[in-house]
C-alpha cells in the first residue's frame, strides 16, 4: 500500500497545477486502482473530485468527457451509446466488475498509458483527442507515445461523426485484463483500426485500415490482416506469446470488419 | 513519514460522523475502525468485491477509497440495510447458497444495488453486474437461483419503513 502524508481536495485547476509543481513527489490521485498496490511514499496526494471533471458533455460538435469520468458512467451514457454505438459498453464491461468500474476513471486509465487498456484501444478509433492542463490540445494516439509526465489530463474531446464501430477483445478469463483488444470504426472517410495489449500501448494501424473500401470483400479483409500483422509489432507475456496474439490479431479484425458490415 | 491528520465529515447509514484521520487511511479500515465489521477484507488487490459498500448509493470496493475522499458524502454498510438483507438471506439459506459466508456481505450489497439500477435484470444481465463477487464455495449456481427467487418474488422483499 502506498502512503500519502497529506491529502488535498484542490478548488480549481490552477491549484492542482501549483501543487504537482511544488513537490515531486506530489501526485495526481485518480482511480487510484492501480496506484494502492504500490509502496511508494508521496507527499500530497491531490484529489481532483471536486472539480466536476466526472462528466459527459454534448458540445454540439464534439463529446467532452471529463478526466474524473468514471468507467461505470462511460459504460452506461445514452450520450455515448447515441453517438458511438456500444464500443464503450463493450470496451470497459469486461472489466473487473461494477463496483471497480465505479472507482476507476477515464483519466487513469488514459494518463497512465495502462498498455492494457480495453478503453484507450476504444478511444483510438474514435479521432480522440487529449486536452491536458499544460501540454495543450493533441491527438490520443501522439499522447499514447509520449511518456508520462507531470502534466493533468482535463478532458477527451471526441468528434461526432456517422460512424459504426466495434470493440472485440481475447480474455483468459472473464474479468481480465485482455490478452488482446481491437477497435474498429468505419466513417464516410474510410476505416480505423486499432489494437491494444499487443501487449504495449494501444496504437492505429492507419496502412492496414487504407486497405479496406467502405464494403470489403473476404480477400481485401485478409489483405488488412495481413497488413496489420505487419504494421504493429506484438511482443509475448504471460497471457500469450507474440505468435498467438498475431494470430489473434487476424481473427479479431475478421470478426469486427462482419460485425460491422453486417 | 510524518503525516497531516485530514478531517473527514459524512455519514454512515444516516448517521453523521465527524474523525481526523492519516491522509491514506483506506474506507475499508476506517469503517472497520468505527466497527463496522460487516465489512470483509478479501483479496486486497480490488478484485473480490467482499470489501462492497456503497458510496452516495454507488457501490464501491472501500478497499480502493481513500477515506478522505468520502468528505461530505453518505456511505452505506450492509448494517444500514439490514431490513432488506436479512429477506435476501432467507433465499439464500433456501438455496444453499451460503456455505462459509466469507462473501455474503459484499455480495448482498452489491445485489441490493442492482435491484435499484436495473429493472427485471435477465441472468445474463445479473452474472455481468455480479462478475466482480467472487465466491470460492457455491460455484455461483445457487446463489443465481436464490437472486432470480429473490427477484421474483420482490414486492414480498420490500422493506416496511425505517431501512435505507
Amino acid at each position: 500500500m502506498f502512503e500519502l502524508k497529506e491529502f488535498c481536495a484542490v478548488q480549481s485547476l490552477e491549484q492542482a497545477d501549483r501543487l504537482l509543481h511544488s513537490d515531486r513527489k506530489n501526485v495526481i490521485l485518480g482511480g487510484m486502482l492501480w496506484m494502492r498496490m504500490g509502496t511508494r511514499q508521496f507527499h500530497t496526494g491531490i484529489d481532483l473530485s471536486q472539480l466536476g471533471l466526472d462528466r459527459i458533455k454534448d458540445t454540439g460538435d464534439h463529446i467532452e468527457i471529463g478526466a474524473m469520468t468514471c468507467l461505470r458512467q462511460v459504460e452506461t451514457s445514452p450520450v455515448l451509446e447515441e453517438n458511438f454505438g456500444t464500443i464503450f459498453k463493450d470496451a470497459v464491461s469486461g472489466i473487473v466488475g461494477v463496483q471497480f468500474r465505479n472507482l476507476a476513471t477515464l483519466g487513469g486509465s488514459v494518463f497512465s498509458r495502462f498498455s492494457f487498456s480495453d478503453v484507450s484501444t476504444a478511444l483510438l478509433v474514435l479521432g480522440t483527442r487529449v486536452r491536458l492542463y499544460r501540454g495543450g490540445d493533441m491527438p490520443l494516439s501522439d499522447f499514447l507515445e509520449t511518456s508520462p509526465g507531470r502534466d493533468i489530463l482535463v478532458s477527451l474531446s471526441i468528434p461526432k461523426q456517422t460512424i459504426d464501430t466495434v470493440y472485440l477483445s481475447h480474455r483468459k478469463s472473464a474479468t481480465d485484463v485482455p490478452v488482446l483488444g481491437a477497435a474498429l470504426a468505419r466513417t464516410p472517410q474510410g476505416w480505423h483500426i486499432a489494437l491494444g495489449a499487443r501487449p504495449s500501448r494501444a496504437r492505429l494501424a492507419p496502412k492496414a485500415a487504407g486497405l479496406l473500401p467502405r464494403v470489403p470483400d473476404p480477400e481485401q479483409v485478409e489483405a488488412a490482416c495481413a497488413a496489420v500483422q505487419e504494421e504493429l509489432g506484438f511482443g509475448s507475456n504471460p497471457r500469450g506469446s507474440e505468435a498467438y496474439r498475431r494470430h489473434l490479431a487476424g481473427v479479431l479484425i475478421k470478426r469486427g470488419v462482419r460485425a460491422i458490415c453486417r | 513519514m510524518q503525516v497531516n491528520k485530514f478531517k473527514v465529515s459524512c455519514t454512515i447509514n444516516g448517521a453523521g460522523y465527524e474523525e481526523e484521520i492519516a491522509p491514506d487511511l483506506l474506507l475499508i479500515d476506517f469503517l472497520r475502525g468505527l466497527g463496522f465489521l460487516s465489512i470483509k477484507q478479501g483479496c486486497d488487490t480490488t478484485n473480490c468485491g467482499l470489501c462492497t459498500v456503497w458510496v452516495d448509493d454507488r457501490p464501491v470496493l472501500s478497499c480502493a477509497v481513500p477515506a478522505a475522499r468520502i468528505h461530505g458524502k453518505a456511505v452505506t454498510t450492509l448494517e444500514g440495510v439490514r431490513e432488506k438483507a436479512e429477506a435476501f438471506a432467507g433465499f439464500m439459506a433456501e438455496q444453499g447458497a451460503d456455505q462459509c459466508g466469507f462473501c455474503s456481505p459484499g455480495l448482498v450489497m452489491n445485489i441490493l444495488a442492482m435491484e435499484k439500477e436495473l429493472d427485471n435484470p435477465s441472468p445474463e444481465e445479473i452474472r455481468a453486474y455480479l462478475a466482480g463477487n467472487l465466491c470460492r464455495c457455491t460455484g455461483y449456481a445457487s446463489q443465481m437461483r436464490a437472486i432470480e427467487a429473490y427477484l421474483a418474488a420482490r414486492p414480498y422483499c420490500k422493506p416496511r419503513g425505517g431501512d435505507q
